[in-house]
């Protein structure tokens, strides 16, 4: 039995990057906020040092800042005729754990969704027919605009000090940013970081192609940099320990970094960590959420009760959470009834391999999210008549660092071991780089989550299902993609090239993203939405759940940035809206 | 200072109970952890959750039996022979990298999940074996020592490099079947951690005196680039540095 403690006004569950957010801003509302952490506190000066975080054994082999899946992981299948099976280890994506959630060993790439992603339904079928989109995706609207969501992305870059260069200004456009992005309030809070040299090549091919290259926008800062709550930051020295490792340099953004070190000191905050949440508990007809139970690291439970209840705890635990709480109706993916679990997406991720002879990449010197990219192949950037798909990718070469137990690239055919492997490692290091595609994928009625019915966590709750693989629509954009990519890389002249577009079935063995998005989408028609625009919960109005469970479906961009603005409208939809009417749907 | 409610009100114990005990500082990394309640300004002591304590390089096998560990030294001398271009994966400590990794944590698979049922799935679904490395290995060298007493009448460590690649290369491709465990896992495992060693940090035994990364140009723990990344298509000639410096520069004793 849980014990029970005293409310609070509102109690947030995850202190990532959109739950921090949340509580941050509900706190200088004048209310008393409780943030629930499953993992510890995490903090650069007692975790990421200089002395210690330049250790691929702990950090990218081991793991040691992603969830335990001891402590929780997924089940997996391609299709629902087969079984799902527990994924033992991480590898298609990498969640987090501890205050910072996977915004600390993330890679900072911060895009903007473009305009037209926030109603893709109704823009393609403007653009292409009414009957254009087919069957095999249900893709539909955000139910908000970007005017509405602008403002946000604005608020969430400032916080995160995010270096680039705007392109589409309010006042005007500029050269050397990304032609494609939505208007824009204000430009980057710092400048562009420098380059190193396989990104300049690319972007200097793409250049004279007639493609308009730009520095990929990064949460990493350029400069030192003290953002509007006050917490300072300093600029990214390349280190290229970054994907899947703590930043020493207090320079890539995180809510450890940018959040967490004014919102502890505030008055009426309190962080609980290595307390994970088991349910929302509601009242007897569920209209009401009351708060949550959690489970301390003892094994002793508590019952929280809360006014307001937010839940922030990454896609895969926000839909867990709503499933095992029974909240919302489970999504039948036979009736093709219920929106929870429902419209389960990914990313595409696709690349081409470049090796030459006469050049020094220097590959260690790098970071997550430097880099240049195009978008002429993203999204609905190129017309899609006749081409029977839809969507694309951001185009990019972001060097992230080269320590060497995973980065030895050497040509198809090579021996694993031996002498021959080895001269060829030693051949390739440093003159190979990559050019990627991280391209969109579009919801699909079989893909979907759901609670496993077999496999269980270590308290005996079940254990959540993906049910997931690349659509036709998804494989044909890949190919499609890739072949334009190809083209950029063969220009560049290399000796040998290594085109790798995606290929079904989804394996959850290698790497690909952590951008797993969708279960709780948002929306404006509740038969296909499980949040409404401020990711309030449709008939439980004192009930937000945030992240990237809210996307529809993914365009060819990472999420983050996206997930960032949701918070910020999230806790705007809260202390504007909802406080104004407690226990009432916003309806503006 | 940090204000910490007592235990019953903040669900868990309180941040001066923790510091108590220095074992509980690992938190997160270890069983030990226990639920904290922050306001205000948390205290932490600087650098208390960084340390990975490096291994005794001439300590004693701390895993694998001296048999064991003579076959081990036997595989990874050819996975990674020696050459003009670096010693033998043997020389540079792999072996006992993966004895000191399978007496750790990463031995039992104690952050992994394993519960069952166990059931072979796709290939897209991943290790699904309910063996952890320590049985990986203990079963996987005693039936490769079974496999080579049968065919050749001699144990693997005791077969020439030439006889020793062709045995490894049928492992790899699953030629050979072993009697307790996959031979294309076994091998699959050894390959990994061999390759780990060879490539880690020589704090943890392998790679020593940083002969991998000499090998391919790699600069180790060094943490800022900021003058020499629009430096393009120069070598750059960096020595290497391990998280431990370098041995030159700490005077003999
Ligand atoms: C290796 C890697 C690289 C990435 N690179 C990029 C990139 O370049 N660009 C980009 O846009 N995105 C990137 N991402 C994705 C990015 O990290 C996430 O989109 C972002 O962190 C999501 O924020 P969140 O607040 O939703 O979740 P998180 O940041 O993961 O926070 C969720 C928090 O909730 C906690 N929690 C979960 N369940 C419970 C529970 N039951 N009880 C209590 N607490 C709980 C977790 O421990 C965690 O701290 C990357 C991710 C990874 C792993
Ligand atoms: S590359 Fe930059 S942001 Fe990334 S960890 Fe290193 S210093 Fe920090």
């Amino acid at each position: 039995m849980a014990t029970k403690l005293p409310r609070t006004d509102a109690v947030v569950v995850g202190l990532g990057w959109a739950g921090a957010i949340i509580a941050n801003e509900l706190v200088d509302a004048g209310l008393s906020v409780v943030g629930v952490e499953r993992g510890p506190w995490r903090d650069t000066a007692k975790d990421f040092n200089i002395a210690s975080v330049t250790d691929e054994l702990r950090y990218a082999q081991r793991q040691e800042l992603m969830l335990r899946t001891a402590q929780n992981t997924i089940t997996m299948r391609n299709t629902p005729s087969q079984t799902a099976l527990p994924m033992r280890q991480w590898g298609s994506f990498h969640p987090g754990n501890g205050t910072g959630g996977a915004g600390n060993h993330w890679a900072g790439i911060t895009f903007r969704f473009q305009p037209e992603e926030f109603r893709l339904r109704s823009h393609l079928e403007e653009r292409y027919g009414a009957g254009s989109i087919p069957d095999e995706l249900s893709l539909q609207d955000w139910g908000t605009d970007w005017n509405e969501m602008e403002p946000h992305y604005d608020a969430f870059e400032k916080l995160a000090g995010t270096s680039g260069r705007a392109a589409n200004l309010a006042r005007g456009r500029q050269a050397g940013g990304n032609p494609f992005e939505g208007v824009r309030s204000s430009d980057y809070p710092t400048p562009p970081l420098k380059q190193p040299y396989s990104p300049t090549l690319f972007a200097d091919t793409a250049r004279e192609m007639g493609y308009q290259p730009f520095p990929v926008p990064s949460s990493l800062v350029s400069e030192t940099y003290t953002n509007p709550l006050g917490v300072t930051m300093g600029p990214c020295t390349f280190c290229g320990f970054c994907t899947n490792y703590g930043c020493a340099n207090y320079s890539k953004a995180s809510s450890i970094t940018t959040v967490l070190p004014t919102l502890i000191r505030k008055d009426n905050f309190e962080a609980r960590t290595l307390c994970e949440v088991l349910r929302v508990t509601t009242d007897s007809d569920g209209r009401r959420a009351t708060g949550i139970v959690y489970v301390d690291s003892a094994g002793r439970q508590w019952e929280q009760p809360a006014d307001i209840v937010v839940i922030a705890a990454f896609t895969f635990e926000n839909v867990r959470l709503m499933l095992t709480s029974n909240i919302g109706e489970a999504y039948d993916p036979i009736t093709r009834r219920g929106t929870t679990g429902r419209n389960y997406a990914y990313q595409t991720a696709n690349s081409v391999q470049l090796f030459f002879d006469d050049k020094n990449f220097n590959p260690f010197i790098g970071a997550g999210a430097v880099g240049m990219g195009i978008d002429e192949f993203n999204n609905d950037n190129f017309d899609h008549s006749g081409l029977g798909f839809f969507g694309g990718g951001s185009t990019r070469v972001t060097p992230i660092g080269a320590a060497p137990i995973n980065s030895r690239p050497t040509p198809p055919g090579t021996p694993r071991w031996g002498s021959q492997w080895k001269r060829s490692t030693v051949d390739n290091y440093a003159s190979t780089m990559s050019i990627g595609c991280e391209a969109s994928n579009y919801a699909s009625p079989n893909n979907y989550l759901s609670l496993d019915p077999t496999y269980r966590d270590r308290l005996g709750r079940p254990l959540l299902r993906i049910t997931f693989d690349f659509t036709d629509n998804d494989l044909k954009m890949a190919q499609y993609v890739t072949d334009k990519v190809t083209e950029i890389a063969k220009r560049m002249n290399p000796r040998q090239m290594v085109a790798k577009p995606r290929t079904g079935p989804w394996d959850g063995r290698p790497y690909q993203s952590s951008h797993v998005v969708g279960g709780f989408v948002m929306g404006a028609d509740p038969s296909h939405s499980s949040v409404n625009k401020y990711l309030q919960v449709w008939d439980v109005p004192n009930l937000f759940v945030v992240g990237a469970s809210a996307f529809p479906q993914n365009p060819g961009y990472n999420p983050t940035g996206t997930v960032g603005a949701l918070a910020f409208k999230a806790a705007d939809g809260i202390v504007n809206h909802y406080l104004r009417r407690p226990g009432e749907m916003i309806t503006t | 200072m940090s204000k910490t409610r007592d235990t019953a009100k903040a669900g868990g114990l309180t941040r001066r109970q923790l510091l108590g005990s220095s074992a509980a500082l690992l938190v997160g990394a270890s069983g030990t952890a226990r639920a904290l309640s922050y306001t205000d300004t948390p205290e932490w002591q600087p650098f208390s959750n960084i340390a990975a304590t490096p291994v005794d390089d001439d300590a004693d096998w701390q895993f694998f039996t001296p048999d064991e560990a003579a076959t081990v030294e036997a595989i990874v001398e050819r996975l990674i022979p020696a050459d003009d271009l670096s010693v033998s994966g043997k020389d540079a400590g792999c072996a006992v990298f993966i004895d000191r990794q399978l007496a750790g944590l990463y031995g039992d698979y104690e952050r992994r999940y394993m519960h069952g049922p166990f059931q072979a799935g796709t290939p897209q679904q991943g290790d699904q074996s309910p063996l952890t490395p320590q049985q990986r290995y203990r079963l996987g060298l005693a039936s490769l020592d079974d496999h080579c007493r049968n065919t050749q009448d001699a144990l693997f460590k005791d077969l020439g490099g030439e006889q020793r690649d062709a045995i490894l290369a049928q492992l790899e491709s699953g030629d050979i079947a072993l009697d307790d465990i996959d031979s294309v896992a076994f091998f699959e495992i050894v390959l990994q951690n061999t390759m780990e060693g060879f490539f880690a940090d020589p704090m943890y035994g392998g790679n020593r005196d940083m002969v991998a990364w000499k090998m391919v140009g790699f600069p180790g723990a060094r943490y800022d680039y900021r003058d020499y990344i629009e430096r393009h298509n120069e070598d750059l000639a960096f020595e290497p540095v391990s998280i431990q410096g370098r041995g030159d520069w700490s005077t003999p004793a």
